[in-house]
């Protein structure tokens, strides 16, 4: 079976010769909360407030393209909302993947659209769909659902079937 | 909740004509779509024009959201595959194959070779059906008609063999968690080898429609210009950002179901037009029929399915037979499979770019969450940046370059 996961700062050490890890280490020794390396890909948790700082720093390091931007709604625990943002170089041929953790209290975060413009889509579907709010987004309006829908249709404690 | 819901967003609130009433120098807002024939779905554009120049572009989207994802949530594993066929209806096998394998990765199975080789087979098929279907509509949306009788004369042979291999001719779910669905039928491969033979002329034939055509160059040159730095920082990937020249194609890059073992040129191009675009998917087609070539001559021997009976559903004479193997059927079907609580992200190269899976499992049989990351999605976004101070047919023939499909844009 599967071996039992490395903590945080056994998977840092293991992985200290990574791009993303060495300038988000020198960049800031605290952005990274919590790191994984599981199936072969590098999970970083960045904290709430950093994230914008985290991906201007990453984006320096090489890891040139966004990929995406989503969110996992872990209802009921909290912090309830994970913001996954997956980015990949196009020089190393590697991807990293970067989450922040979103209280239900204040769903918001600091949007990335500075850094990359390609989130403006992706972070006004997770408004959309999960409700969390982007500061400093330009353009924060639903996509999918029309403008006057009630609710969030991707939170889990919104039923499948919708409200009837 | 949702009892009175407006159908139709306002122009105005999308897009207000500058400067104020009255002025002289005042702009006009056209509203195109939802439903325009050059759009390839629903897709409605708010432009702003000043006289025939196109200033802004708005896309309003979600015309066509069905709430795939969170229907996914609802399905067990191996149910969430013909969902995937819907998004992307154009290259169904390149969506069933990217969510296989993030599956796959997360449960840490492997697939036969042989289920390998033939994946990589149809997802070239795949591509050149989508292509075929793209290059007939692109020329369409500018007016040689004709093209699109010749690239559906072949793509109906392509449906033809998906349709033999998997009994469905669009929504195929022919690739499963595991491996595949079925052993292809006896002669299939000789069919396909058949078609292949003849698809490059068929390719040279469609070139000699267009290439030469003095309209279709001076539509197409120099039209919808995208630069290399503004296709990455917009999220544009796959022919788009390859004519922008950045030398990116997943295939070769982050190899995938062996593409590692097949040798195929990646097409780029430095012009960032929509000529480029065409260009690159036709020299695309010809690269796919080097490699549905090669997966032809080196197709291995052995199970299309992996070795993991709790996993892939056993073969209907088993079932007959063996005990365990009716037991582990009744299993997955009632039960589903349960997959190791984790997150897998799996990109694919399809027809219009990268498109992504993004599948965290909460070690249950149901999937916690199933994302797509969708190319037209994000190409979608560099429309404004392709169109500005363009005119307005232009935007037809940029739509068209991006190859843009809507059902995978709304999902």
């Amino acid at each position: 079976m599967t071996p039992t996961p490395l903590d945080k700062d056994a998977v840092l050490q293991a992985h200290a010769q990574n791009r993303a890890i060495a300038s988000l280490l020198i960049a800031n020794p605290d952005a990274i909360t919590d790191a994984k390396f599981d199936r072969n890909e590098l999970t970083l948790t960045i904290g709430k407030d950093q994230i914008r700082a985290a991906a201007r720093t990453v984006q320096l390091a090489g890891y040139n393209f966004l990929e995406d931007v989503t969110c996992v709604d872990w209802y009921p625990s909290e912090p309830r909302f994970q913001i996954t943002y997956h980015i990949v170089s196009h020089s190393l041929k590697e991807r990293v993947r970067l989450i922040a953790f979103v209280d239900s209290v204040d769903p918001s975060i600091d949007s990335i659209t500075p850094v990359w413009p390609s989130a403006n889509f992706y972070e006004r579907e997770v408004w959309d769909l999960f409700g969390v709010r982007f500061h400093a987004h330009p353009n924060m309006r639903r996509i999918m659902m029309p403008d006057e829908w009630n609710g969030h249709p991707l939170r889990k404690d919104y039923p499948v079937e919708g409200y009837r | 909740m949702a009892a009175d819901l407006p159908q139709f967003v306002e122009t105005s609130s999308l897009l207000t004509p500058r400067p104020e009433e009255g002025s002289r120098d005042r702009t006009m807002v056209l509203n195109m779509g939802p439903q325009h024939p050059s759009t390839h779905g629903v897709l409605r554009l708010v432009i702003e024009i000043d006289g025939e120049i196109v200033l802004k572009v708005v896309p309003d989207i979600g015309y066509l959201h069905t709430g795939i994802e969170k229907t996914c949530e609802a399905k067990f594993y191996q149910q969430v595959v013909p969902m995937t066929d819907r998004i992307d209806y154009l290259s169904p096998m390149t969506n069933n194959l990217c969510y296989c394998l993030a599956v796959e990765k997360l449960l840490q199975i492997e697939i036969p070779d042989r289920a390998q080789w033939i994946r990589v087979l149809f997802n070239e098929l795949t591509r050149l059906n989508s292509h075929l279907v793209w290059l007939g509509t692109h020329a369409m949306d500018i007016g040689a008609l004709t093209v699109f009788l010749y690239t559906f004369r072949e793509r109906e042979e392509i449906l033809r063999i998906f349709e033999a291999v998997s009994g469905q001719r669009m929504m195929t779910s022919y690739f499963r968690v595991g491996g595949l669905a079925l052993e292809p039928p006896l002669g299939l491969f000789d069919r396909i080898q058949k078609l292949i033979k003849i698809l490059p002329e068929k390719i040279d034939e469609y070139q000699n429609l267009l290439t030469g055509n003095p309209i279709w160059v001076s539509r197409l040159k120099g039209v919808g210009h995208l630069s290399a730095e503004d296709a990455i920082a917009l999220g544009v990937t796959g022919p788009p950002l390859r004519a922008s020249g950045v030398d990116w194609d997943l295939r070769r890059d982050m190899p995938y179901s062996s593409y590692e073992k097949f040798q195929f040129k990646v097409p780029i191009s430095n012009d960032c037009d929509v000529w480029a675009r065409y260009v690159i998917r036709l020299e695309e087609m010809r690269e796919s029929v080097k490699i549905c070539q090669q997966a032809l001559d080196g197709m291995p021997e052995g199970d299309i399915k992996a070795n993991a009976p709790k996993i892939v559903l056993p073969d209907r004479e088993k079932m007959k037979t063996q005990m365990e193997s009716l037991i582990y059927h009744f299993k997955i079907v009632t039960e589903g499979f349960t997959v190791p609580a984790g997150q897998v992200y799996q990109a694919v190269e399809s027809p219009r770019g990268e498109m992504g899976y993004y599948v965290v499992s909460d070690g249950t049989a149901k999937p916690y969450r199933v994302h797509m990351r969708n190319p037209s999605f994000a190409t979608l976004q560099a429309l404004q940046v392709m169109c500005e101070g363009r005119l307005i047919a232009d935007v037809v023939a940029v739509i068209g370059s991006i190859d843009i499909v809507l059902g995978e844009i709304d999902r």
